[in-house]
């Protein structure tokens, strides 16, 4: 069940380039993985969607990487200060297949600690722009790592004749390209949020010729 | 009273929010349903945002066979805002609400920033919507009308009931590293804080041109935004903008507003109404 509430800080830590949040969880659902939650944004008019990274007994933390006002805001909050925090929200990756696989890509692997560990620690395949970035994936067990120029597609075409089942979350270009390997791959998708509840409509994203409601309809789909 | 702004709240999605309003303003209905613009929708900008939805909607079909009867099952007071691309549309859309039980208002939006707009003016549509309908008629005006109080004052003369002041006005934000639009449509609609001054003149300049009852709108997110807005001249307050970053501001809005009464020892907001007029008679223009 979703609730909003004011969450103090519990560290604010660098993995590479990117930040993990730590929370106090308060009385709030962790929920499924993949889903996310609305992260009120320090001094910003609107909140920011953030998948859940982590859920330890008393915690939430997000990995978010600090690229507008509203993650930079995030990323320069201290223990201490408090945030409004809102979810879960949407709906997360289904969990009861066979051989799961998990393809994620740059900030994308965000879900996927929370998610490996419901799973029980399934392979994963995660590519990065640097070695720098890289660096994210000590969060996530059982990962071949993969830098650009390589792309995780490479070792994804072979491990998909083993009858893995993916479940991805990444940029836009990685998704379509795991999509055209594995189509009924899980796919997390992004889009700018105002509200994450359904009601601002400004988070439609045309998939498969259709506009749907990310927050509402996703941020998890299947591929089609 | 606390409304929703139109457009900025799924009453079926989250039906705790719209209980916690007095009346519940539906997205706007046009003739056909709309799928609305190419993404990307939203933009925040330093002290609002920027949306350009597009009149996403199932359509006045979609609406009365779907949507309504579960709005109806909320309990709360519906009013339905209609759109449209000639004053026929509109007139129309009121014809087919008119019989319906469960619609108490109907509000004409005639002033979305992010559609083409009916060539006829906004009294011309409200003219041809009026014999239509029994029901209590709002005109959701722009602000950047070139003489507001005279489009309120037409719109009055033609058989407004009553005004909803304001819609957004048309913005633009552009790419931190490209400097290109960063809307699909390229300008959208500004609302939020920022807009909060320009309403509450919209809401005074009406309130002594018309003396109709007006839902006031834009920037409104404290108690305090609240009673300025009835004071300005606003009868109810509509929460826009403010939803998106809180769920739970209708609850909040109306304990701060309760509040901020008390402590001016006024009994009802409509003690308030109106307030900022001086000499505390208005002189209907």
């Amino acid at each position: 069940m979703r609730r909003r509430e004011a969450l103090r800080v519990v560290a604010n830590e660098a993995i590479g380039p990117y930040t993990l949040l730590r929370v106090e969880r308060g009385g709030l659902d962790p929920g499924i993985p993949g889903q996310f939650f609305m992260l009120e944004a320090p001094g910003r008019p609107l909140p920011r969607p953030m998948s859940l990274c982590q859920a330890p007994p008393r915690e939430l933390a997000f990995l978010l990487e600090a690229v507008g006002p509203g993650t930079r805001a995030l990323a320069a909050t201290e223990p201490g200060d408090e945030l409004h925090v809102f979810g879960p929200l949407g709906n997360g990756y289904r969990l009861d297949g066979e051989k799961p696989l998990l393809v994620g890509g740059g900030i994308g692997v965000a879900p996927f600690q929370y998610l490996s560990e419901r799973l029980g620690g399934p392979p994963a395949i995660l590519g990065f722009r640097s070695d720098w970035h890289a660096e994210a994936a000590a969060l996530v067990p059982n990962a071949e790592v993969i830098v650009e120029p390589t792309l995780v597609t490479e070792p994804l075409t072979d491990l998909l004749t083993q009858g893995y089942k993916v479940l991805a979350c990444g940029p836009e270009p990685m998704l379509e390209a795991v999509r055209d390997l594995a189509p009924d791959a899980q796919l997390a998708w992004e889009a700018p949020m105002a509200c994450g509840y359904g009601a601002c409509y400004g988070c439609s994203v045309e998939i498969d010729g259709v506009l749907q409601r990310l927050c509402v309809a996703g941020p998890v789909l299947e591929a089609a | 009273m606390i409304l929703n702004a139109s457009g900025c709240l799924d009453a079926l999605e989250a039906p705790e929010v719209a209980r916690a309003l007095d009346a519940f303003v539906t997205k706007t209905v046009t003739p056909l349903a709309r799928e609305g613009n190419r993404p990307v929708r939203i933009a925040e900008t330093d002290a609002g945002m920027l949306n350009s939805i597009g009149l996403e909607n199932p359509g006045i079909e979609g609406l009365l066979a779907d949507k309504l009867p579960r709005l109806a099952g909320l309990g709360v007071p519906l009013w339905v805002s209609v759109g449209g691309f000639a004053a026929s549309d509109y007139a129309e859309l009121c014809a087919a609400l008119d019989d319906r039980a469960e619609v108490t208002t109907i509000e004409l939006n005639l002033s979305c920033p992010n559609v083409e707009e009916a060539p006829e003016s906004a009294a011309e549509i409200v003219a041809a919507a009026r014999p239509r309908t029994s029901k209590p008629l709002y005109a959701k005006l722009s602000p950047a009308a070139t003489d507001l109080p005279e489009t309120a004052r037409a719109v009055q003369a033609a058989g407004a009931d009553g005004l909803s002041l304001v819609n957004t006005i048309k913005g633009l934000a552009l790419d931190e590293r490209t400097l290109e639009p960063r809307l699909g449509r390229e300008l959208g609609g500004y609302s939020g804080p920022a807009l909060k001054p320009i309403a509450l003149a919209a809401v005074y300049q009406c309130y002594r041109a018309t003396g109709l009852p007006i839902v006031g709108m834009g920037g409104v997110s404290t108690g305090r935004d609240a009673l300025e807005f009835l004071a300005a001249g606003a009868a109810a307050v509509a929460l826009g903008t403010v939803l998106f970053s809180d769920p739970e501001a209708p609850g909040r809005v109306r304990r701060e507003l309760a509040e901020e009464l008390a402590a001016r020892g006024l009994p009802q907001p409509s003690d308030a109404t109106g307030l900022a007029h001086a000499s505390g008679t208005v002189t209907v223009a």
